[in-house]
């Protein structure tokens, strides 16, 4: 279904989050901003709620950790038991200090590469996915503000004109 | 200008005169006589362990005597002689535990300025924004350098003075009959030693001096001038400091295991003190604010402390492991004594100390909205703060006293009498000057930090 979407570009973070903080307060939704770079602070001026990806990094690390603790288990200790160093390879809990770096390993590269992989899934950004950014200059000089239209453009257009807009174009959007 | 309350003042001195007393009981019950500290540890067997124990270790005991004839197949005499010098040490041992608990606590709290000290260098030589807002309260923390690095080096030269024998390598006798002190005496000599503490103390002291000295001209003078000053004296500290900490750790405390070295010990002390100093600036920052100071130091400030409390608590996890865990894979005999000794008598203290500077830590300071709670970092911070405290604790007393441990009287009465003592020296400096800097350039930046 096309939706009729207003689209305001500017050229500074700053007026951009001014411009983002007075839309807000005049209680019109954003359904996206787009940036050439992380603005800082821009996810809570949008009203964004707090990410849960510590979360799923933390379970990810905890994954890691038991992924560690039974392949060493499998590999040193019941399929192929080595005596290295004078330490007979006989029961998990004795050779623990010998695994450490192991367990410490897996959990990291468990917690570092599934989150950013969840990141990307979550951010619905796959290969060959179509580039969403309604507009190339987004990914060099420019940031853009996308809201809905619902029957009030001249309203938006002239609050948008307002907040320091250098441009505005207002199209049909598919979604 | 804060004013010291008078509430922290008494309880600061009642700490003080307690700690005294229960020091002064600690030295007074010392054993004098290798008649007392059998005696000693007799009446501490059975009142600990009750008469089972005692009777399987006298028999285990019997056992060993008669083992010791059959193979040397010598005369008795050389079976008591082994006794006595036994006794002996034991004795030592005992004389040796009030000095052990008044130089663990005396070290802990001096240790905790020095971080503060580390860790306000850092912050000037990298010209930090987010932290101008807390150099007063760093500033007050490094006051007690003074005072607490004095009571460390009068203690080191009563050991010198053969007053206790907290460090074997000091005594003639003992050299004399160890050919490894024997190569080491070009360096670990009781002058040379005295010699180095004092370049230490003086380095440190001067430097925090004359930091705090530009710190306050800087807020009345018209141009930037002190605050550049200030940034190069800064990084000239830090290079002196990596240094002479480094030696400082070997010297204060590696050189009571004399014939142990580990090459990281350096790191290892460093990061024990820079994580306790931390916590404490959190601490005292987290104090003042509750008692309307500081009100422009917000829980962004505070979550980035406690952000260093985490990572560094993880910092020194990671160099005990490394100390550890290449010891035990060698198993050197001459190393891994070190080891041997703490878990087989110290070993609750010492994977206690694991539990209070890791596993703690990390399950608690993980999740990034409780570093903003303040009384929760404050509670984060006592664990990690007694957790070091056995830290040096495990560092001292295995080699002073063996397995004669115990957390009594002059242990409580060394953390009560020198917490009391840097409790009153920081909060009376602080009085001193304004706790929020005038004219520092980043100032702005520091009222505007935001996480």
């Amino acid at each position: 279904m096309a939706s009729k979407v207003i689209q305001a570009l500017y050229t500074d973070d700053d007026v951009l989050m001014h411009a983002v903080k007075k839309v807000r307060a005049e209680h019109h939704h954003i359904e996206e901003v787009y940036t050439p770079f992380p603005v800082h602070g821009l996810d809570k001026a949008m009203g964004l709620e707090d990410t849960r990806i510590a979360i799923t990094s933390f379970m990810y690390g905890c994954l890691g950790l038991i992924v560690a603790i039974v392949m060493m288990n499998y590999i040193m200790i019941d399929d192929w038991p080595q005596d290295i160093g004078g330490k007979p390879s006989f029961t998990y809990l004795e050779n623990m200090p010998a695994f450490v770096p192991i367990m410490f390993e897996l959990t990291v590269f468990f917690a570092a590469h599934l989150m950013v992989i969840t990141f990307y899934l979550r951010s619905r950004m796959w290969p060959f996915k179509k580039a969403e950014n309604p507009d190339v200059r987004t990914t060099d000089d420019h940031f853009l503000m996308e809201l809905g239209i619902h029957d009030n453009e001249k309203e938006l257009t002239a609050l948008l004109w307002d907040t320091g807009a250098v441009e505005i174009n207002v199209t049909e959007k598919d979604s | 200008m804060y004013t010291f309350s008078n509430r922290l003042k008494i309880g600061s001195f009642i700490a003080m005169a307690v700690g005294l007393i229960c020091l002064a009981t600690g030295f007074l019950s010392a054993p004098s006589t290798v008649e007392e500290a059998k005696a000693m540890v007799a009446s501490a067997h059975d009142d600990g362990h009750g008469g089972g124990h005692g009777e399987e270790a006298s028999s285990h005991a019997a056992e060993g005597d008669h083992a010791e004839k059959d193979t040397h197949g010598e005369a008795e005499a050389h079976g008591e002689e082994h006794d006595a010098s036994h006794d002996e040490h034991v004795l030592h041992q005992l004389q040796n535990r009030p000095w052990s608990a008044l130089y663990v606590a005396a070290f802990f709290f001096f240790m905790i300025s020095l971080g503060v000290l580390a860790f306000y260098a850092i912050q000037r030589a990298s010209q930090a924004g987010w932290s101008p807002l807390l150099f007063r309260v760093m500033e007050g923390i490094t006051a007690y350098l003074v005072p607490g690095g004095i009571i460390v080096f009068v203690i080191l030269v009563l050991s010198v003075l053969h007053m206790n024998h907290m460090f074997v390598w000091m005594d003639a006798d003992v050299v004399a009959h160890d050919k490894l002190l024997q190569g080491k005496a070009g360096y670990l000599n009781p002058t040379f030693f005295l010699v180095r503490a004092a370049i230490f103390l003086g380095g440190w002291i001067f430097y925090r001096e004359y930091s705090r000295k530009l710190s306050l001209a800087q807020d009345e003078s018209d141009d930037n001038t002190n605050f550049v000053k200030n940034f190069r004296w800064s990084a000239a500290f830090l290079v002196f400091y990596l240094i002479t900490e480094s030696m400082m750790s070997w010297d204060w405390i590696m050189s009571v295991d004399p014939h142990w070295f580990s090459t990281l010990f350096g790191w290892y002390v460093f990061a024990s003190m820079f994580v306790s100093g931390i916590t404490v600036i959190a601490m005292i920052a987290i104090y003042l604010k509750s008692k309307g100071y500081l009100e422009d130091v917000n829980d962004s400030h505070i979550h980035d402390l406690a952000k260093f409390m985490f990572g560094i608590s993880i910092f020194w996890t990671y160099l005990w492991f490394s100390q550890f865990m290449l010891i035990w894979y060698a198993n050197i005999p001459e190393e891994v004594t070190y080891f041997i000794t703490r878990i087989e008598d110290y070993k609750l203290p010492f994977f206690g100390m694991l539990a209070m500077n890791f596993i703690f830590p990390v399950l608690v300071l993980m999740n990034s909205d409780y570093k903003r709670v303040n009384w929760f970092v404050i509670m984060a911070g006592l664990v990690v703060l007694f957790g070091h405290y056995m830290d040096v604790f495990n560092m001292i007393m295995p080699a002073t006293v063996g397995d004669q441990w115990y957390i009594g009287l002059p242990e409580i009465g060394g953390i009560l009498f020198f917490g009391g003592l840097f409790v009153y020296w920081v909060f009376n400096a602080l009085t001193k000057a304004p706790l929020q800097p005038k004219r520092n350039p980043f100032l702005e930046e520091s009222r505007q930090f935001h996480y």
